[in-house]
């Protein structure tokens, strides 16, 4: 800018001993000059808004005025490429609002803080890319879970169901040897592979209608971690009958009507229904051949 | 006021580990932890787990490998304990049911990882430490271990004598996430930190957000002494964009570098003409951005890692989480083209000072996993090596705490009077204090636990109201960043000097700055503004201390290049960097390398790969 402008007055200098009409068509184009740069500032501020993302967030803290009432709150984020709806968040409290409240760690899908509702369905901020969104981009916490503050909800009843499936490895047919390998076939560590993948986000869960409805009901997550352990080969027999009477329970499997909204919203592409779907079989299975 | 022999702070790994081995061996024991535990970081480890499981090979040669990876800066007795007992660590974890990836004979795999004679690493796909992680929780929920998650420990409760040799760690003080209430956790054995890394001093790293070095910063304010703390990994291979980790598997197995020119640099420039990609982590890195110095980097920026010539089969057998995090975080199918990528910060070699069984000076304090140095990786940590030190380590500590049988330590730790004195010219007053910070406050010795806990338990609740109390000043944010930003520019892969005194410049504005610090968010409901403002605070101390240590090393060894000093010094430098927090100021001095292992010495060698 500086520097068109010392050209420009320059050449005014050295036109001084020119005619007046030359002195004119001088401060014309100085002006038009000017304009010019006007118009590429404006552009340029233009492009930038255009380059911004509009996001709406729903506020809540109990114990704030002004957030008692749960809100949307506006935030024009400068876009750059790839960036996700987490570092647009990140973005936004950082330089806007350092109340703006939500859960994040890792920021590589890995961690499985950062389930939140957007758009309308239920992501990962971390994994989600804002040009994949519409705009203005609605972000909201977790459906069917109990609000804390902004984007936190509380997440104990989802681990208490998580819990309470005896989410742990057990079996009688541990090899003696302090470094005995108990083996495992590629193709039963293949069958169980996808199971061991969650992340506990509660993404599953919170899509879940019949979760909604049953507070008692295990969910796809747990349920998952059942079968990561029922389907194990090592676990044995013994231990995947007393597995299949825990996911059978009257708020377990049966209660799954496969609408398969869990399994279109697992970020880690786990295929919840089917695990579900699955265990009902081999239960169905045990059960014949106990009567 | 809760009550337990033994408090862990943090659930990662190390965390989980300890918890459990203290458990069996009779403590009652709690988890206080800033994250519910599978939020931890260590679920984002990728590679593997080193330990010599097979015929062929032996924990000898995996300690002859750390050794020399650590270019002759570990200390033997525990580097040898790490390869000792890794081995059954690793089937500890497989009893417990973890999916490691099988061979066809239903033995857990192992593949080759840089700096390795032996091909190692026990795996899981490219996500073992999630399954470690996962599989660590689950023995903790089965025991029914006590967890505090999203409770975020403020300070140690450490009794307060002149030496800190002689002060004792009697709990822990915490601020719940959801409520805002500060809480007292008394002690009887003992803490046991396993709080994991400090990457966020720096702006490109594979580390999480809660990544804040929290330990190590609570530990030095303790008066225990920070060992090697320039001794920073910058991971070759993650994305650019992000700093997301693409794991050393995909060259183990058998990815290949390429620069701008399609040349194979790491042989065809001479970088490592025997082991080429799979040469040490901090060989590669340098490899990496020499091409890009010298103008043959993509972009002026990366290189390129191509695994395409592995075929589809084997990428989706053994990394196929690779594929989805290229896919994700870099718009890049890692089948069908190169992935982008350059050097990031991804791992704390330095750490709290501890002896093998993780014990710190201060009686009852104890420190595992990232946070603290034994030290098993020196100057340099073998990718492959982080995931057997968190259970090996994690088990030593745990045991030790509770009182179960353990040998005679040989590492020593905490500073003799004949502790050779450190100096090093710095541009500014470093680590000046301010009001109620400093932990060693010359006050009257309190001597029972309870008197120790509860004067600390005031303290922070003065802290936490004290920076609530405030409606105006400067935000955490901005001070994060300008540290972040001086940190990644001056105190990276290549150092020179002056550029480590703008650092240190840099970090005494931040430090000045901070004084005027405020809280925006009044809330006392999930306050993460005000958790945020606290964890900057250690970032201060920490960017200090690497700063002060890389500028304080004048030779080049491992991960620490120096552009003036270009030679490692054995005659000289064959010693630890320790920092002790003292009466308000850093003070520098030096511990020798203790490098007589069990049945050997290692004598330095030309480290070349």
């Amino acid at each position: 800018m500086s520097t068109q402008r010392q050209q420009a007055e320059t050449e005014t200098d050295s036109a001084e001993t020119e005619t007046g009409q030359e002195q004119r068509l001088d401060e014309k184009r100085r002006r038009a000059e000017e304009r010019e740069r006007e118009r590429v500032e404006a552009e340029e501020r233009t492009a930038a808004d255009a380059e911004r993302y509009h996001l709406k967030v729903f506020r809540y803290d109990p114990e704030v005025a002004g957030k008692q009432e749960p809100r949307f709150d506006d935030f024009h984020v400068p876009y750059e490429p790839g960036m996700t709806v987490l570092d647009a968040l990140i973005y936004a409290r950082d330089q806007f609002d350092a109340s703006l409240t939500f859960r994040h760690s890792c920021r590589q899908a890995i961690c499985g803080s950062d389930a939140l509702f957007i758009n309308g369905s239920q992501r990962l901020g971390c994994q989600t890319q804002l040009s994949d969104l519409d705009q203005p981009v609605r972000i909201e916490p977790l459906p069917h879970s109990e609000v804390v503050k902004d984007l936190v909800v509380d997440m104990e009843h989802f681990y208490d169901q998580m819990e309470s499936v005896e989410p742990y490895f057990q079996t009688t047919d541990r090899p003696d040897g302090e470094l005995e390998e108990q083996r495992q076939s590629r193709e039963n560590r293949e069958k169980i592979k996808k199971s061991t993948r969650c992340i506990w986000c509660g993404a599953c869960m919170s899509s879940c209608n019949i979760a909604a409805g049953d507070n008692e009901y295990l969910g796809p997550a747990a349920i998952n971690k059942a079968y990561r352990f029922a389907m194990d080969e090592r676990e044995g027999e013994d231990m995947k009958q007393r597995r299949l009477e825990i996911i059978e329970q009257e708020h377990g499997v049966w209660r799954c009507q496969t609408q398969f909204s869990c399994t279109e919203v697992c970020p880690k592409d786990i295929p919840l229904t089917e695990h579900i779907q699955e265990l009902k079989r081999e239960a169905v299975k045990s059960n014949l051949k106990f009567w | 006021m809760y009550e337990y022999d033994v408090i862990v702070v943090g659930a990662g790994g190390a965390g989980l580990r300890s918890a459990i081995a203290a458990q069996e061996a009779g403590a009652d024991v709690a988890m206080v932890t800033k994250l519910h535990p599978v939020r931890s970081h260590t679920g984002a480890a990728e590679g593997g787990i080193n330990a010599a499981l097979r015929d062929g090979d032996d924990w000898e040669l995996h300690a002859y490998d750390t050794m020399k990876g650590s270019d002759y800066l570990a200390d033997a007795p525990a580097a040898e304990a790490l390869c000792q007992e890794s081995p059954e660590e690793a089937i500890q974890l497989e009893h417990w049911g973890m999916a490691f990836s099988r061979e066809d004979d239903g033995r857990v795999s192992q593949r080759p990882f840089g700096g390795l004679s032996f091909p190692r690493t026990t795996y899981a796909g490219a996500e073992t430490g999630h399954h470690l992680l996962h599989t660590l929780y689950e023995q903790v929920v089965k025991r029914g271990i006590d967890v505090f998650d999203e409770w975020y420990v403020l300070n140690l409760a450490v009794s307060d004598e002149e030496r800190p040799d002689d002060r004792t760690c009697h709990g822990v003080v915490a601020y719940e996430t959801a409520t805002g209430n500060v809480e007292a956790f008394a002690a009887e054995d003992g803490v046991i930190l396993a709080t994991g890394g400090l990457g966020q001093v720096y702006d490109h790293t594979t580390n999480a957000v809660a990544n804040t070095g929290d330990g190590v910063a609570m530990a030095y304010r303790a008066g225990v002494p920070a060992e090697d703390m320039e001794m920073i990994q910058f991971h070759p291979t993650t994305l650019p964009s992000t700093g997301v980790l693409i794991s050393e598997g995909v060259r183990g197995e058998g990815g290949i570098l390429y620069n701008d020119e399609g040349e194979r640099f790491m042989f065809e420039h001479g970088y490592a003409n025997n082991d080429g990609e799979l040469a040490s982590r901090d060989v590669v890195a340098r490899a990496e951005l020499t091409e890009v110095n010298e103008g043959r980097g993509i972009e002026d920026e990366y290189v390129h890692l191509d695994m395409r010539h592995l075929g589809e089969e084997r990428i989706v057998d053994r990394l196929e989480n690779i594929l989805h995090l290229a896919a994700d975080f870099e718009g890049v199918d890692g089948l069908e083209e190169p992935m982008p990528v350059k050097p990031g910060q991804h791992y704390a070699m330095g750490g709290i000072e501890t002896d093998e069984y993780g014990q710190t000076c201060v009686d009852g304090l104890y420190a595992v996993g990232e946070c603290a140095c034994a030290s098993v990786h020196g100057a340099n940590r073998l990718g492959g090596n982080a995931l057997p030190e968190l259970t090996v380590f994690g088990k030593r500590a745990g045991t030790h705490v509770a009182g179960g049988e353990t040998e005679a330590p040989k590492i020593t730790v905490g500073k003799t009077d004949d502790a050779e004195p450190g100096e090093v010219n710095v541009p500014v007053e470093l680590g000046e204090p301010w009001e109620g910070e400093a932990v060693a406050d010359g006050g009257a010795a309190a001597d029972t636990t309870e008197a120790v806990v509860e004067r600390t338990l005031e303290r922070e609740r003065e802290r936490v109201n004290r920076l609530l109390d405030r409606d105006e000043g400067t935000k955490h944010s901005e001070i994060r960043a300008a540290v972040q930003h001086t940190m990644t520019k001056n105190v990276n892969v290549f150092r020179e000097e002056g550029a480590l005194k703008e650092a240190l410049a840099d970090i005494h504005a931040a430090r000045q700055r901070y004084r005027d610090v405020y809280v925006a968010d009044p809330s006392s409901t999930y306050n993460t503004d005000l958790i945020q403002t606290i964890e900057t605070r250690n970032l201060l101390d920490i960017a200090e201390m690497i700063t002060m240590g890389a500028l304080a090393r004048e030779e080049f060894r491992g991960a620490h290049w120096r552009k003036q000093y270009q030679e490692r010094k054995d005659e000289e430098w064959l010693k630890h960097t320790m920092v002790s927090w003292s009466n308000g100021s850093p003070e520098l001095w030096y511990k020798p390398v203790v490098l007589e292992g069990e049945n050997q010495t290692y004598e330095p060698k030309e480290r070349s790969y």
